[in-house]
C-alpha cells in the first residue's frame, strides 16, 4: 500500500565554489517524487560516504566541477567498497570531460551525466538503478 | 538480512545494521511492526529531546551544538531530523545535514533525515519507531528535529521527554508569543540568533510570556498535553497539580548557535530536566502520556487499513462526492462507512 520512496544523496565533494547545479538537480528529483538528502558544498569522500551510510540511500549522486573527480571518484568508491556499500549505485555530473567518462566508469560509476543532459534521462536513469538496487537488496538480505 | 540478526549487529555497533532498522520502521507498517516488536523491550533508556521552532530560527544549527556538546560530556548522540515532504509530489529536500557538517567524522553520533510524508503534527509517522531503533542501539540522547513549525506542531511533545522551542528575534509581537500552541509544550525556550537586532525586545516579550504563565496553565503546560479527544483525567491531573512546589519552571536562554554562545548552559538545563522528570516521577507519566498516544495512533492507521480493505475505493469515492456535492454531510457519511466494516484482529 506504502509507495517505495527513493532516497537519494546529492553531495558535492571536493572544493567547488558554488552548488547551483546540485541543487538545481536535487530540486529536480524532488519534484519527481524522491526524497533527496543534500549535505551541502566542500565534503570529503569521507563525509560522503558516512552520510550515504547513515541515510541507507538507494542512489548517490555526485556533482563535481572541479576537475577532481579523477581524485574523489576512486576514493568514495574504495571508500563504498571498504563498507560493503558497492551495491549503492553512483552518479557523476558536473563538469567532467568525455575523455575521463570511461575511467569513471572502469571504476564503477553506474553513469555520467555532462552539462545539458535532459532532466527525463536522468531521473530515468535514476529509477531504474533504485529499482534494480531494491531488488538486489532484498535477495541478498 | 532477519531482523534479529540486523539487531544484534546495530548493538555491536555497526552503523549500517542500525541504518537498514531505520529505513525498515519508516518503509511501511508491516516491516516497522516486525523491527518494533524485536526491540522494543530495548528500549526505554535514551533521553529523547525534541527541537522545535519556526523555519530559519536554526533549530539544524542548535542541534549541530548540542550534539557537540553532550559528546563532550561522553554520551553518544542520535540524532533525527524532519523536513516536509511535497504535499503535490511527495517528494522531499532533507536539508538538514548542511547545518550539522561539524558532526561527521564522530563514530558516537548518528545523523537520520527523514520526510514527513504528509503527516502535519511536525514529524512523521515513523519518527517515534526510528527513535526506537535509535535507543534500542544505545544511544544515550536523541534529538529529534521536527518540521520547521508554527502554532500547531505540537506533536514532538507527546514523543519527547523534554522538548526545547528555538525562537529568532523578528518573529513576530508579543501577541505571538502570548498565543497558545507552539511557545506551551517549551520544556526549556531558547532565543536563537541572540547577537541579532531586535533580541532585546524578543527577550522581553518571551519573559513576559513566561512571566504570565508561572502558576498557570503554563507551569505544567506539557505534563498532561489533551488528547484530540478531549481527556478528562489529564485535565483534572492538571488542576491537581496547581500547587506546583518543586515544579519545573520554564525559562528563557539566549544562544548565537552558530558561535556555540550559550550551548554549554542549554545543555545542562536538558540534563536537569531529565533529572528533574526522573525525580518527580513525571518521566513515567510521560512514558505512559506517549504509550497511549501511539496506541490510538496505531490503532486509527489499523482501522483506516481495514475500511479501506473492506470498502472498495469507487464506493469510498460516491460517498465523498456525496459530501462534496451536499447530497450527504460527513457525518452521516462516515457512519455509513463505518457501519461496512467488520472488525478483524
Amino acid at each position: 500500500m506504502t509507495e517505495e520512496k527513493i532516497r537519494v544523496l546529492v553531495a558535492k565533494p571536493g572544493l567547488d565554489g558554488h552548488d547551483r547545479g546540485a541543487k538545481v538537480i536535487a530540486r529536480m528529483l524532488r519534484d519527481a517524487g524522491m526524497e533527496v538528502i543534500y549535505t551541502g558544498l566542500r565534503q570529503t569522500p569521507e563525509m560522503v560516504v558516512e552520510a550515504a551510510l547513515q541515510e541507507d540511500v538507494d542512489v548517490i549522486g555526485l556533482s563535481i566541477l572541479s576537475g577532481a573527480h579523477t581524485a574523489l571518484v576512486p576514493r568514495i568508491m574504495a571508500l563504498l567498497r571498504e563498507r560493503e556499500m558497492e551495491d549503492v549505485p553512483v552518479f557523476l555530473g558536473g563538469i567532467i570531460p568525455t575523455d575521463d567518462v570511461p575511467t569513471m566508469e572502469a571504476e564503477g560509476v553506474a553513469g555520467v551525466f555532462g552539462p545539458g543532459t535532459s532532466s527525463d534521462v536522468i531521473i530515468s536513469a535514476i529509477r531504474t538503478a533504485a529499482l534494480n538496487q531494491e531488488t538486489g537488496t532484498d535477495a541478498g538480505g | 538480512m532477519p531482523v534479529d540478526e540486523l539487531l544484534a549487529q546495530a548493538k555491536a555497533g555497526s552503523r549500517r545494521a542500525v541504518a537498514r532498522l531505520l529505513t525498515r520502521v519508516e518503509r511501511n507498517e508491516e516491516t516497522a511492526r516486525e523491527v518494533v516488536e524485536a526491540l522494543y523491550a530495548d528500549t526505554g533508556r535514551a533521553h529523547v529531546v525534541g527541537v522545535t521552532g519556526a523555519p530559519g530560527s536554526g533549530k539544524s544549527s542548535l542541534v549541530n551544538e548540542l550534539a557537540q556538546a553532550f559528546r563532550r560530556r561522553d554520551m553518544q548522540v542520535g540524532i533525527v531530523a524532519v523536513d516536509p515532504s511535497s504535499p503535490f509530489t511527495g517528494g522531499a529536500l532533507l536539508g538538514d545535514r548542511i547545518r550539522m557538517r561539524d558532526l561527521a567524522g564522530d563514530t558516537g553520533i548518528f545523523i537520520r533525515s527523514t520526510a514527513s510524508r504528509g503527516s502535519l503534527g511536525g514529524l512523521s509517522r515513523a519518527t517515534a519507531a526510528m527513535v526506537k531503533v535509535l535507543d534500542a542501539a544505545g544511544f544515550d540522547v536523541i534529538l529529534v528535529e521536527t518540521v520547521g513549525a508554527g502554532q500547531a506542531e505540537v506533536d514532538i511533545a507527546r514523543m519527547a521527554h523534554t522538548t526545547v522551542v528555538v525562537e529568532a528575534p523578528g518573529m513576530g509581537d508579543e501577541v505571538q508569543s502570548i498565543k497558545a500552541g507552539i511557545l506551551e509544550i517549551a520544556d526549556l525556550l531558547v532565543l536563537n540568533k541572540a547577537d541579532r537586532p531586535g533580541a532585546a525586545s524578543a527577550v522581553k516579550a518571551l519573559r513576559l510570556m513566561l512571566h504570565m504563565g508561572q502558576g498557570a496553565s503554563l507551569r505544567h503546560h506539557g505534563r498532561r498535553l489533551s488528547s484530540a479527544g478531549g481527556d478528562e483525567r489529564a485535565r483534572a491531573s492538571d488542576n491537581d497539580g496547581a500547587d506546583g512546589e518543586g515544579g519545573w519552571e520554564i525559562r528563557l536562554y539566549e544562544t548565537v548557535a552558530t558561535e556555540g554562545k550559550g550551548v554549554e548552559e542549554v545543555v545542562d538545563v536538558i540534563l536537569a530536566h531529565r533529572d528533574y522528570l526522573k525525580a518527580s516521577g513525571e518521566w513515567q507519566e510521560r512514558e505512559k502520556d506517549r504509550s497511549r498516544q501511539e496506541m490510538a495512533q496505531l490503532l486509527q492507521a489499523r482501522l483506516m487499513e481495514q475500511l479501506e480493505q473492506q470498502v472498495a475505493p469507487a464506493e469510498r469515492e460516491r460517498l465523498i462526492e456525496a459530501v462534496a456535492s451536499r447530497e450527504v454531510d460527513p457525518y452521516t457519511a462516515v457512519s455509513r462507512l463505518f457501519d461496512r466494516i467488520t472488525l478483524q484482529g
